[in-house]
């Protein structure tokens, strides 16, 4: 039986929202709230959900790259939210991020080289030599090539920018690996080729992935459950193929709905969302969804439904269920 | 009268690096005509980026130059205009939404003042109105709580509000032609609807020319109506949205075509084009494509195809489609350039 790497228990992230001339806190923005989930050794966790419901805070929160407001980090037994700087910098050897903006993420005026290289350094391989081959080698495995390394990030192309960011981390054969929208800026071949680097890379190394991204198809290919974010938390849970063959949550039938297909032919019907997307900073009483949801009933409006297991292995908030 | 609105004439655009010249935009040719969406589709660093940001007059200079061919917007060659007629064209007659969103926004300014100057460069209208404006537009591209996050800096928004943030500055002016490079990236797929919605009303009620650079088929299945595939910074094929995504004539479009994941089956290996790009470089001879394609003969490493015009408007650049090579696709017609 495999064994939990990741447990995330309550993990709450608000940002203060300031206002006026003294830029005082006027309210909370709240990114992530109370979202729990745990993921094995070896599994890979698709996250999916609206732009802004908290995918990439919770990401960063998991490697206190923000400081979580509230909750706990379980990784590898060990809950990591008390652990000092020092402590977490030898961490972030086994944890890495793939940040979702590779120009903001890239140091400019680093080359390739450098920049790949570094988490090498920091972790101890101090051997130029060894760094170079090395550098050259993982710039390979993402479809570069060895004369990039010399060049600044600047000079490269979107996709290849997040190709870098790829590459930086997976130098240190870490356990564990938050992808954000990692391969969003591939074309379809450079994305397959990568896609299925990752997978190897898993079966040989038994890494870890938390998997977000708002491509589908993409989704569904790589992972083996899909959790379902709206405003700020999970809303549904499961196998991949449960939740796309059978989804629960009306919010996750009207983003499979909605999901373009590169056929001309297919035309579906598609849930349209009517309504305004709620704030974060002041989200709907009972089910954050109940603005926009075409099943709303009264309770909704009232009382927040809980995050349940209605069936094996399947979790849903939502009040059709209870 | 022309319906013309953009058409690009052997575009080449050449980075000057110490390591030596990179021909990023290898020869370019497309139109865009008046009220057309026309998709873009190629490898990842296959020069799409280049060939819209050459049309602005963006290509950050040095290293990078057009060093040949021409522009033509209406009836202007831009690459000879003036950087004060490029400053009345950027964002009024030509708006584009960059890949990166973070490459134009300032991380030291207010998203609202960056949106407030960026209106009242082009119209004379006060602070409040523009900032009313900005407010209207940002609940249009579909962000909560707009005139809060009017207020924040670039930073404090999630990714695909800070794209939304680019798509609704680009919307602000009506312009003539909208050059949007990966526009919906970091969007959900219901967002992504609305925002090819928007698009899709601008094109059709204002008559706006789109140029959709996105490596997104479902996307272009979407909402284009005709499809530019490039690789390694060269026009490999062209056609209706239909044509290309249904029948590709190209090996490297068919490769494309087969890469992708698809939510019905179940297998565990994707498909991919074997293997990469190699170093852009002058001087190439033969099929870009050659060492990759797996069709690939003699003259294939020895000659450069020519755009080879096949029926209804549609192009390749592949020998297969010359006659006198006794061709799998057929059709192979005149041979126009190269
Ligand atoms: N540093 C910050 N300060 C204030 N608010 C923030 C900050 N970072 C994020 N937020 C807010 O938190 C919310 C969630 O943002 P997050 O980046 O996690 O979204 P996301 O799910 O990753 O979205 P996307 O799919 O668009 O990338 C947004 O409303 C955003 O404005
Ligand atoms: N400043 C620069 N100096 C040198 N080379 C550059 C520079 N900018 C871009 N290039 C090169 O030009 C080529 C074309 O880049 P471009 O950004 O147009 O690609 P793209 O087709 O948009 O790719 P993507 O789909 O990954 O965004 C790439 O090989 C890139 O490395
Ligand atoms: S709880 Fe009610 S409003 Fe929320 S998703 Fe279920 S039916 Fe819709
Ligand atoms: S010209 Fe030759 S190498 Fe190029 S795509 Fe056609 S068959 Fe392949
Ligand atoms: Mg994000
Ligand atoms: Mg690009």
């Amino acid at each position: 039986m495999a064994k939990p790497l990741l447990e995330i228990n309550g993990l709450k992230k608000y940002f203060d929202v300031k206002g006026g001339v003294f830029g005082r806190k006027v309210g909370e923005v709240k990114a992530v709230d109370d979202v729990s989930f745990t993921v094995m050794e070896g599994e890979i966790l698709g996250i999916v959900g609206e732009s802004g419901c908290g995918k990439s805070t919770t990401g960063k929160s998991i490697l206190r790259l923000i400081e979580p407001t509230e909750g706990e980090v379980k990784f590898d037994d060990r809950d990591i939210t008390g652990l000092d700087e020092d402590a977490m910098r030898k961490l972030r050897g086994d944890m890495q991020i793939i940040f979702q903006d590779p120009y903001a993420s890239l140091n400019p005026r680093h080359t390739v080289e450098k920049i790949v290289g570094e988490p090498l350094l920091v972790h101890g391989m101090t051997s130029a030599g060894k760094r170079k081959e090395r550098v050259k080698e993982l710039l390979e495995v993402v479809g570069l090539s060895e004369y990039h390394a010399s060049r600044y990030p600047h000079q490269f192309s979107g996709g290849q920018r997040q190709r870098i960011g790829i590459a930086r981390a997976l130098a240190n054969n870490p356990k564990l690996i938050i992808c954000d929208e990692p391969v969003s800026a591939l074309d379809v071949s450079v994305q397959s080729q990568i896609l299925n680097l990752m997978e190897e890379l898993r079966e040989e190394f038994n890494l870890t992935y938390v998997f977000i991204a708002h491509d589908l198809s993409v989704v569904k290919h790589i992972s083996h459950r899909v959790g379902v974010m709206y405003l700020g938390r999970m809303v549904e849970l499961t196998d991949k193929d449960k939740l796309y063959d059978d989804p629960k949550h009306p919010y996750t039938q009207a983003l499979l709905s909605a999901v373009p297909t590169p056929d001309p032919d297919e035309k579906r019907e598609r849930v349209i969302l009517e309504g305004d997307v709620p704030s974060p900073s002041n989200p709907p009483t009972g089910c954050a969804f109940h603005t926009r949801c075409p099943q709303a009933m009264d309770i909704c409006k009232e009382v927040r439904p809980r995050f349940e297991e209605i069936e094996d292995n399947h979790f849903v908030a939502c009040h059709l269920y209870t | 009268m022309s319906d013309i609105v953009l058409e690009l004439k052997d575009l080449h655009t050449h980075f000057f690096t110490d390591s030596g010249e990179v021909p990023a935009v290898d020869g370019v040719s497309l139109t865009v005509n008046k009220g057309e969406v026309v998709g873009i589709v190629g490898e990842s660093g296959c020069g799409k980026s280049v060939t819209s940001l050459s049309v602005m007059q963006l290509v950050p200079n040095p290293p990078g130059r057009i060093v040949g061919g021409e522009i033509n917007f209406k009836d202007e060659n831009l690459v000879n205009a003036s950087n004060k007629r490029m400053k009345q064209i950027r964002g009024n007659e030509i708006a584009m939404i960059f890949q990166e969103p973070m490459t134009s926004l300032d991380p030291l300014f207010k998203i609202g003042n960056q949106m407030v100057e960026g209106i009242r460069l082009h119209e004379k209208v006060s602070k409040q109105e523009a900032r009313n404006r900005s407010i209207e537009l940002l609940k249009l591209v579909g962000i909560p709580r707009a005139d809060e996050v009017i207020d924040d800096y670039p930073h404090q928004l999630s990714g695909g509000m800070r794209q939304r943030v680019m798509i609704a500055m680009s919307m602000a002016c009506n312009p003539e032609l909208l050059i949007a490079d990966e526009p919906t990236t970091a969007l959900d797929v219901t967002i992504q609807a609305q925002i090819l919605d928007l698009m899709r009303n601008l094109n059709k009620e204002k008559d706006t020319a789109i140029m959709l650079i996105t490596h997104d088929l479902g996307v272009v299945a979407e909402i284009c109506d005709r499809v530019v595939v490039m690789y390694a910074g060269q026009v490999i094929e062209e056609g209706t949205t239909r044509e290309i995504l249904k029948a590709p004539n190209h090996p490297y479009t068919k490769g494309l075509i087969r890469s992708l994941p698809n939510m019905k089956q179940k297998e565990q290996k994707l498909y991919s084009i074997p293997g990469t790009v190699p170093k852009p470089k002058m001087g190439r001879i033969g099929c870009r494509f050659a060492p990759r394609c797996e069709f690939a003969f003699d003259r294939c490493f020895q000659e450069d195809p020519a755009l080879y015009q096949l029926e209804n408007g549609r192009s390749s650049r592949c020998f297969l489609n010359d006659k006198t090579e006794g061709s799998l696709t057929g059709n192979g017609e005149t041979i126009v350039g190269n």
